[in-house]
């Protein structure tokens, strides 16, 4: 390993993993219009890594330092070896997490989870109302959600909610806390989209205004203050309605580590859509080599590769220029700044974005949702007018 | 809150308390979180067991580190701490 490198430049990095989130399964039984998979998901449903190999990437990954997990997707549930999974990550001392829509959880599998050491369960959900619920993840969904809800609270597990917010639920905020409350959520996460994969496709659809944005967060704080630490809640803020972008993943390859359905090891979900890049994948690399070795994951580390305004930007630490992914799907170069920052030169594209999702003939358009048949569609082309916008298949 | 000698305090529900080798440290986990603690934060936090009062805790602590000066009001500022960020709960 290199010297103590301060973060500036280096080959290699003194960092360690701190979270590992396992996308286990691209495999879906829910089509949400602003699913952060990536578009062409339906490449990377093939070749899943089989219970064995997850087994070698929990214990490499511990080895690192590694003690957060999350077991994501998709729907984690669609595999059968969860139980195991969630043994073994016990087993291993991580603090492990279930992130899923509820869809397959049983009472013999909670249970199952429960007896092998799992330590909480995140929940996603829609809104308050059946309609939107139904609609924005294109399924029947709504009481199954509040049914197991009711189970994780049975079983005594920290219960976690994560609601994405649009512009479908997010006059709805004060309705959804409430519901939470009355469920027992001891976290919830009010989580604004984020525009990648199918929600970026789906933006001008999704975007609320800033009226009601600042609106929203104004309830949840009166909220907050309500309820104080008996249910804490987060209040994720978009980023096109900022000044600064965020400190994406709290920088490059500094404490995330991401291992995909097929293996590919990512310092971000979204890693992929930039070109040129060869990221490491656990059947050919050893998971240390992919965290310190690995061009890709060294490629962003410090600020060598930052160009102006970032490089001699008095704020380049408190957000390291923001999201590499960001900066090339919507100016075509992963090394400019995130666009989101108004000393962006490239400050433009974010606006145009504002206004396009405020026009009504694109508020029209219709919601792609993230089906397997829409993924090979886009694969095939069919959507490329759709597409034409971004530098890159979100 | 008045941390009294005689409270009882365990890690707080849906928490985890542990040594992690790779970064030579204790850490708690919980949902969504992960913190580090320095070299004093985990020593008072690995005696919170459920049992121990906080003056058997500042005498285990006072013979390990005889020469460390104002420990006790190092122990409480370290407990007062721990119950804002809830990582422990009060037992008795």
């Amino acid at each position: 390993m290199a010297d103590q490198n301060n973060g500036v430049s280096s080959a290699t990095t003194t960092t360690q993993p701190l979270w590992l989130l396992a996308e286990i399964t691209y495999r879906c039984p829910l089509h949400c219009a602003f699913c952060y998979n990536p578009t062409d998901y339906d490449k990377h449903t093939q070749n899943e890594l089989d219970t064995q190999s997850w087994i070698s990437v929990l214990n490499q990954a511990r080895e690192l330092g590694a003690a957060q997990l999350g077991i994501s997707g998709g729907e984690p549930l669609l595999r059968d070896d969860i139980e195991i999974i969630v043994e073994e990550a016990h087993q291993l001392g991580y603090y492990s997490n279930l992130i899923t829509s509820g869809v397959g959880l049983t009472d013999k599998r909670i249970d199952a989870f429960k007896k092998g050491g799992l330590d909480h369960i995140q929940l996603s959900m829609h809104d308050i109302t059946e309609e939107i619920n139904n609609f924005i993840t294109d399924t029947n969904t709504f009481k199954l959600k509040k049914k197991v809800a009711a189970m994780i609270k049975d079983r005594g597990y920290p219960m976690v909610l994560n609601v994405v917010i649009h512009r479908y639920n997010i006059d709805h905020i004060k309705e959804i806390l409430e519901m939470a409350e009355a469920l027992g959520a001891d976290y919830v996460e009010l989580a604004n989209t984020q525009y990648y994969g199918w929600s970026l496709i789906n933006r001008n659809q999704l975007m609320p205004t800033k009226e009601q944005i600042d609106h929203a967060e104004l309830v949840t704080n009166q909220y907050r203050d309500r309820v104080g630490n008996k249910m804490k809640i987060f209040f994720v803020v978009p980023d096109y309605y900022a000044e600064r972008p965020k400190k994406c993943m709290n920088g490059w390859g500094e404490v995330f580590m991401i291992v995909t359905a097929n293996g590919d090891v990512l310092p971000c979900h979204s890693a992929r859509v930039i070109p040129n890049l060869e990221f490491p994948n656990v059947k050919d690399d050893p998971i240390k080599g992919a965290w310190y070795d690995s061009p890709a994951f060294n490629k962003f580390r410090g600020d060598d590769w930052m160009k102006e305004p970032c490089r001699s930007c008095p704020e380049k630490e408190n957000d390291l220029g923001g999201c590499r992914c960001q900066a090339f799907l919507l100016t075509g170069d992963a090394e400019s700044a995130d666009p989101v920052c108004t000393l962006s030169p490239n400050r433009h594209v974010i606006e145009k974005a504002v206004i396009d999702a405020q026009n009504p003939e694109l508020q029209a358009q219709p919601i792609i949702f993230r089906t397997d048949k829409n993924s090979k569609r886009i694969n095939e082309g069919e959507e490329n007018d759709r597409l034409a916008g971004f530098h890159s298949v979100p | 809150m008045t941390i009294q000698s005689a409270d009882i305090y365990k890690i707080a529900a849906h928490h985890r308390f542990q040594w992690e080798k790779a970064q030579d440290c204790y850490v708690i986990l919980f949902p969504e979180g992960m913190v580090k603690l320095n070299g004093g934060a985990g020593e008072v936090l690995n005696l919170i067991n459920g049992e121990s009062t906080i003056m058997i805790i500042t005498e285990s602590l006072t013979k390990k580190f005889p020469d460390t000066p104002s420990l006790e009001k190092d122990i409480v500022g370290m407990i007062e701490l721990a119950l804002e960020k809830a990582w422990i709960e009060k037992v008795n």
